[in-house]
């Protein structure tokens, strides 16, 4: 049967565009509706981040590691400060390190919201499912003003430990924060989880099978959504994390939806983590002493861990002054956007959209 | 003409007024043509005048209950309750520059506002609001009046092309591709639904439909009031449908380019589409201005679509979108056939009643009516979760996951 002949149209998706979460900036050529060709445009968030390092002590670099992923800024500090810390060999107390992953899981739990309600809103459900996801993370970023006095460029971490213990009105809070959040999931999940055109929209959408996730190197829940059981927390123990218990939920498929419920299940093994850490935490110093400029001894090192959005890590070079000689980040919202082309061509523009929201891209991470 | 209550303003009314005021004037020689054309003119005035103002209140009132869905509060600066809100706006956009692009084919874009405004003001033309002596519209009571309003409707879907083509960006032209197929695509099934009430009433007459309605049809044929909600929905392109504004993939999709007065009057075209929407669906289904003589009919009217246009905010306000593929097969491979099994189901029941006596001048009797309701209503139940239990749910059968054998956890190093 003879075809009428198309024409491709090439359309800038970006950088100002409602679902690129950020100025991000896609060139897709589409036939029709369906994609043909994608080429990812990065930089326009570029603050080089990496390089203001270099001509900062290490205490004022924890600032800086704030506005890369903004929407996770204690993951962001736990991965910076352990790095310098191992660097220079820098004990942190017991009680600092619940304290750390307390926080680390809740903001785990607040980059999963955002990721879900803005999944939904590309979705096009209007932003009611938005707003739900948004009034819970208001409770969180309530009690990480109680932690630090700042709600979302936190910088509560410091090398050796943390900044201030946490207020006793933060415990009280938090108690029945998780009391009340797995209910909320439950009513997240009956908006959500059995809603006929979600699933119509995601299932089977934006296919990442597991060999090809582990070869562009995805990391985080999109790497697990492709049924790959990989978790720093239990691959690599950091913190206390080897004395909680904990599942690692993976998906049977990897597609959107995978990725959508993976991320659901995971806000209630936070939940989990933090009640078994509230059960566990013992009084203590929460912060050891380091001298006001630390002088790591020359040398390098990489450490990382499990952020919301995978394997954060940094990479960090010593020459034994105040100031790193060199800081380089491995910013998983950056290296997920990797396999972005093979899932997208062949899918249709609405799918462009919710597989790109299921990636859960923050540019401020991207970009650096 | 005498027993139509004073305040109730019609064209036949209008039109003696204006015949009698130049007959008062001793001009009814050179003058007596133009009492038609001024009452036409005067009615038309009234209407959009009324049509524009319960427009701005609607736009009020769906942000207001769109805030109360999503716990937020809603506009709720601008007088009481946020009340001026529509107003403050609509000064807004009047006040703001009127940008055309330069590549843009300058008469289309012009015209397009205009072109998507006129027609959903015309269906108000064929609407009977009262109940006063006879089921009365505003303007007139067409013998085709449902059919006037098909035809019209079908003028949206060029109005939406123009916007697009007009506007020469690549946004727009994707939105009014996709406006231009789902639109003409879903007039089948909402024509589908018309003519099964057709079937029933026996007249194309807005008013004769309403006066037929002994037993509402949404009780007589849920299934066709089914097909025709979720076909008009598609045509005034609301969530779940909204592909031809989808604001999360195309920005604003057709009104990308529109800016000023040309969008208010966009706008204004889209939030009257829902107002317009539940009155010809208050006539087709729900009665009319029937109801309980405590209350004019009019006020029946109002109420019922009231309903309508909450249960049409309800749903916006929920549901996400649909894909465009998953939109255009919903409306070839299901509301089609629905749309032909009701009017199978509901002309068989028809031939049944004729055979049997149950007609009185032409109509259906009462009882009988609410023997198909019944019938109906158990048809439709059982074909719905048919639909839903063993064609729809299938496929999202998700197996219990496993984890992937490239997976080496534990042997991880740091």
């Amino acid at each position: 049967m003879a075809t009428i002949r198309t024409e491709p149209v090439t359309i800038n998706l970006g950088p100002q565009h409602p679902s690129t979460h950020g100025v991000f900036r896609l060139r897709v050529t589409f036939d029709g509706e369906e994609i043909v060709d994608v080429e990812p445009v990065f930089g326009y968030l570029h603050r080089g981040t990496e390089k203001l390092a270099e001509s900062r002590n290490y205490v004022q670099i924890v600032t800086l590691t704030d506005r890369m992923d903004y929407v996770a800024s204690m993951s962001n500090n736990l991965a910076y400060v352990r790095t310098v810390e191992k660097l220079s060999d820098i004990e942190v107390p017991e009680r600092a390190q619940y304290i750390r992953v307390i926080s680390v899981e809740l903001q785990r739990i607040a980059s999963h919201l955002m990721a879900t309600g803005f999944l939904l809103n590309d979705l096009g459900a209007l932003a009611t499912p938005l707003v739900y996801c948004f009034r819970e993370r208001e409770r969180i970023l309530d009690l990480f003003e109680m932690l630090c006095g700042a709600r979302i460029t936190l910088s509560y971490m410091r090398p050796g430990g943390v900044f201030q213990d946490a207020p006793e009105e933060f415990w009280s809070s938090l108690n029945t924060l998780i009391s009340d959040f797995p209910n909320y999931l439950d009513e997240l999940e009956s908006l959500i989880t059995t809603n006929e055109i979600v699933l119509a929209r995601t299932i089977g959408v934006g296919l990442l099978s597991d060999a090809q996730a582990i070869d562009s190197g995805v990391t985080g829940p999109i790497l697990r959504a492709s049924s790959v059981k990989w978790d720093l927390r239990k691959a690599n123990p950091y913190e206390i994390y080897d004395r909680v218990n904990f599942d690692i939920p993976i998906g049977s498929s990897g597609d959107t939806y995978d990725r959508y419920y993976v991320r659901l299940q995971e806000m209630r093994e936070s939940i989990k983590i933090i009640s078994q850490c509230i059960e566990q935490i013992e009084p203590g110093p929460v912060r050891t002493e380091t001298p006001f400029f630390i002088r790591p001894p020359i040398g390098e090192t990489y450490s990382s861990v499990e952020g919301p959005k995978g394997e954060l890590g940094f990479y960090m070079v010593s020459d034994g002054g105040i100031s790193p000689y060199r800081c380089k980040v491995r910013a998983p919202s950056f290296i997920n956007l990797t396999p972005l082309r093979d899932m997208l061509t062949g899918w249709k523009m609405g799918d462009l959209i919710i597989i790109l929201g299921s990636l859960d891209i923050v540019l401020g991470e991207v970009d650096r | 003409m005498t027993s139509t209550p004073a305040f109730f303003v019609s064209f036949d009314s209008l039109k003696i007024l204006f015949t009698n005021l130049i007959e008062l004037f001793g001009l009814g020689e050179s003058l007596g043509w133009s009492a038609g054309l001024l009452a036409g003119i005067s009615i038309s005035f009234l209407i959009i005048n009324v049509m524009v103002m319960s427009t701005a209140f609607y736009t009020w009132f769906e942000r207001r209950m769109i805030g109360r869905f999503q716990v937020r509060r809603g506009p709720n600066r601008n007088g009481p309750f946020g009340i001026l809100q529509p107003f403050a706006d609509v000064l807004k956009l009047i006040m703001k520059e009127d940008t055309i692009p330069d590549a843009a084919d300058k008469p289309v874009f012009t015209l397009a506002p205009i072109a998507l405004l006129a027609p959903t003001l015309m269906i108000m033309i064929v609407i009977p609001f009262g109940t006063y002596a006879s089921d009365q519209a505003f303007l007139s009571n067409l013998n085709i009046g449902i059919l006037f309003i098909v035809g019209v409707t079908s003028v949206n879907s060029i109005a939406i092309f123009m916007a697009g083509w007009g506007s020469r960006n690549k946004y727009a032209i994707l939105g009014s591709m996709r406006g231009a197929a789902m639109l003409i695509s879903y007039e089948i099934p909402m024509a589908l639904g018309i003519t099964s009430v057709l079937l029933l009433s026996g007249s194309l007459a807005m008013t004769e439909i309403v006066r037929s309605q002994s037993v509402w049809f949404i009780l007589v044929m849920p299934m066709g009031f089914f097909v025709f909600m979720a076909a008009s929905t598609a045509e005034m392109s609301r969530t779940p449908f909204d592909q031809i504004e989808a604001e999360s993939e195309l920005g604003s999709g057709y009104n990308t380019e529109y800016s000023g007065i040309k969008f208010a009057v966009l706008f204004l075209a889209e939030f009257m589409a829902p107002i317009v929407t539940a009155a010809v669906v208050t006539t087709l289904f729900l009665g009319g201005s029937q109801g309980f003589d405590f209350l004019p009919g009019g006020i029946w009217f109002a109420i019922k679509m009231f309903v309508l246009i909450f249960l049409l905010l309800w749903v916006r306000s929920t549901w996400p979108r649909l894909r465009i593929d998953q939109i255009m097969g919903f409306a070839w491979k299901t509301l089609f056939g629905l749309g032909l099994f009701n009017i199978f189901l509901v002309a068989v029941e028809f031939m049944v009643a004729v055979k049997l006596g149950h007609t009185s001048d032409g109509s259906l009797t009462t009882g009988y009516m609410l023997t198909m309701a019944g019938v109906n209503w158990i048809v439709t139940i059982i074909a719905f979760i048919i639909l839903a239990n063993f064609v729809g749910k299938k496929k999202y059968h998700r197996p219990e996951p496993t984890p992937s054998p490239l997976a080496n956890m534990g042997a991880g190093g740091d």
